[in-house]
């Protein structure tokens, strides 16, 4: 359970030669029904690790996809308990992935921090991921974090100094997000230049906790080349667009996760 | 008498009390971070202050005039109403002292391409114009909305060379064309300078932001004195992210007597929940409350489950979820007082404005002018209202007519 989980589910991925896969969905999109079928499916393709969305009004990290994702789930009424209850159906209908929920800072205030971590825990959701709240402002989420032993993870940014990435890693638990390119999430054709010497550089400073990489990664080839250098790839926006709009998403959502996994 | 606050603020992490600070992804935190050390050296860089002074005397027009409004003191039989004319400045409202002290400040940093968002279209009029003078790339975020809105606007944008892009994510209004904004920033942080329009977003936004704009209040201040010969009673200036208000009330921060009071939009009225009053009292749908939004911890509109909710005003000045981190301080320590003005009050502001005293001003100044219409029957002759006028009406002319055929009799009594 908890930011143990997490760490296992990398060092299983590691032991394997192969980086740890985590594919991400939207809790409720396109309804709430459907994204459960769609995460189902995708955890029967058997990644390593799950990141789930919190939709938000007003996503500011994210591109065009995912706030189409959020959108759509918003107007169907979804809301922060309606996201807890789905992750716990998933548990009891045998999801046994490490699941991280990524939401914005807002609906987490809104609810007050400890009650929020503390729904996300009982719901056996295993980590948080909130893409505003850098650790200068994270403090209290931290404490309260490890109080509950949930992940926080923390960002690593094409921008970041060598004193901001060591900063993230001491306040980090779970694992660093490294964000590959500057910019919102979405696919893209080629990985960022230079992107091998910068998440070595993290991975330098990131002081033993595995380094995941997200924006952009949308083929195995992707998936593949990142492998050769990270402890994890997070495959988001190409998934929604590969599935979102399919006659069948779950299907589709699993035929998409296994062909990420080169290894297989 | 009011609690006097010495001005100051923010602590080292960019925080009013416990409001403002840094809530952006990772890739901007770097970037902030240089800002900060930019900013801290220009402002004490005389070489840099007599530049952006030279250019608000010699462009801007500024000193703006305070004019007394005679006749519509007369006609409410009270207080001597002032107003600061921020109107009468180049792109005729107070968003240009920010546009163009950020636009040097972005100049001296060396980064060429600079965007911004807009509401109405003052701001980014503003922008689009320091950066044609300084000959600096210009992008403009608007929702699509707000684009229709507010044509004529985009028209002087774009004849300013600036690119006006239309924002057709989330709501298509002001707080899009904001996440749209940082988005842009976000994919392009080293070569771009991102001017926000309002005292609001990451630290040092809200500090640099006021520290351009208290020029208003520092000559304001001067100029009471001389006219009137003493302070005001109270200093009155419409809030929407309160940049012409911090503006105005920065220089009064430490007069004790002088009471500060912000103006809301009270849209339809609070009870309608359609409004963008902050610190309104919650209704079922809509609650001010403090959250995290664009950059900030601070009073946000939003519902039960912390979405940020959809804002009504008249004014698209004052249309914004959020508010500035030091208005809340302001309130928090009892230093300044919020109200709200609806729209059909705004509007009775407005007309007895142009009939009485030959000034068409913004609908976003005509909520501070409400507010003093409101006070002044009650308060002797001696007393001084000193009102924010932070720009003035044309651009609202179709919004007003517009107003004016659905409710005719309000227009016919003024």
């Amino acid at each position: 359970m908890g930011a143990q989980a997490i760490a296992d589910a990398f060092a299983r991925a590691r032991a394997e030669g192969r980086p740890a896969l985590m594919p991400y969905w939207s809790l409720g999109y396109p309804d709430a029904e459907t994204s459960l079928r769609v995460i189902e499916a995708i955890a029967a393709a058997e990644p390593d690790l799950l990141e789930l969305g919190v939709p938000f009004s007003d996503p500011l990290a994210d591109g065009p996809i995912i706030q189409r994702a959020n959108q759509i789930a918003l107007a169907r009424g979804i809301t922060v308990a309606h996201c807890v209850e789905l992750a716990a159906t998933l548990r009891r209908r045998q999801v046994r992935q490490p699941m991280l929920a990524m939401g914005y800072a807002n609906p987490l205030a809104a609810r007050g921090e400890e009650e929020y971590v503390r729904l996300w825990h009982d719901a056996q959701v295993d980590g948080l991921i909130v893409p505003d709240l850098p650790p200068e402002e994270s403090g209290d989420l931290q404490r309260i974090c490890a109080r509950y032993q949930m992940a926080l993870v923390q960002f690593a940014a094409p921008t970041s100094t060598d004193a901001r990435i060591a900063l993230a890693a001491r306040c980090a638990s779970g694992f660093i997000y490294v964000v590959s390119v500057t910019g919102v999430t979405g696919p893209r054709q080629d990985l960022a230049a230079g992107l091998r010497d910068y998440v070595l550089r993290v991975r330098r400073l990131s002081g033993g906790l595995p380094v995941a990489v997200g924006f952009g990664i949308s083929t195995a080839e992707h998936v593949r080349e990142v492998g050769q250098f990270a402890d994890g790839v997070i495959v988001a926006s190409a998934l929604l667009r590969a599935a979102g709009e399919a006659s069948d998403p779950a299907q589709a959502a699993y035929d998409f996760v296994r062909g990420l996994q080169y290894w297989r | 008498m009011a609690v006097a606050v010495v001005p100051g603020g923010p602590d080292a992490h960019g925080k009013f009390g416990t409001y403002g600070g840094r809530f952006v992804p990772e890739t901007l935190m770097p970037v902030l971070d240089e800002l900060i050390e930019a900013y801290e050296e220009l402002r004490h860089d005389p070489a840099f202050r007599a530049e952006y002074e030279h250019l608000l005397r010699t462009y801007v027009g500024r000193p703006s005039p305070l004019t007394h409004a005679r006749r519509l003191s007369e006609a409410l039989g009270g207080a001597q109403i002032y107003l600061k004319r921020e109107d009468l400045l180049h792109t005729g409202a107070h968003k240009i002292n920010n546009a163009l002290g950020q636009a040097l400040l972005a100049k001296r940093m060396g980064k060429q391409r600079v965007i911004a968002e807009t509401g109405a279209g003052q701001h980014g009029v503003a922008t689009a114009t320091a950066c044609a003078l300084l000959g600096l790339e210009c992008v403009i975020y608007m929702g699509r909305i707000d684009m229709e809105r507010q044509q004529p606007n985009v028209h002087r944008m774009r004849l300013l060379g600036a690119e006006v892009r239309c924002v057709t994510s989330g709501t298509q209004t002001l707080k899009d064309a904001v996440n749209e904004a940082i988005r842009d920033w976000v994919t392009h942080p080293r070569e771009t300078y991102y001017i926000i329009g309002s005292a609001l977003g990451p630290h040092p936004y809200p500090l640099i932001c006021r520290d351009f704009q208290s020029v208003i209040g520092r000559e304001a201040r001067m100029q009471i004195l001389d006219q009137a010969g003493r302070l005001p009673n109270t200093v009155i200036a419409c809030v929407g992210g309160g940049s012409n208000a911090i503006g105005i009330f920065t220089a009064f921060l430490a007069d004790a007597s002088v009471q500060l009071v912000g103006v809301e939009a009270g849209g339809l009225g609070i009870a309608s929940g359609k409004h963008a009053s902050r610190f309104a009292p919650p209704t079922q749908n809509v609650r001010g409350a403090v959250g995290i939004f664009q950059g900030m911890r601070t009073y946000v509109l939003q519902n039960a489950d912390g979405q940020i909710a959809e804002t009504h005003s008249i004014s698209a000045g004052l249309d914004y979820a959020g508010i500035g981190p030091e208005h809340v301080y302001l309130r928090e320590v009892g230093r300044a007082e919020y109200v709200s003005a609806t729209d059909a009050e705004a509007l009775r502001a407005f007309h007895l404005l142009c009939q009485l005293e030959g000034i068409i001003p913004a609908l976003e100044s005509s909520h501070a002018l409400a507010e003093a219409i409101r006070r002044a029957p009650h308060l002797s002759r001696d007393a001084i209202l000193l009102v924010n006028l932070s720009g003035r009406g044309d651009k609202d002319l179709n919004t007003v007519l517009a107003a004016d055929e659905a409710s005719p009799d309000e227009a016919a009594h003024g």
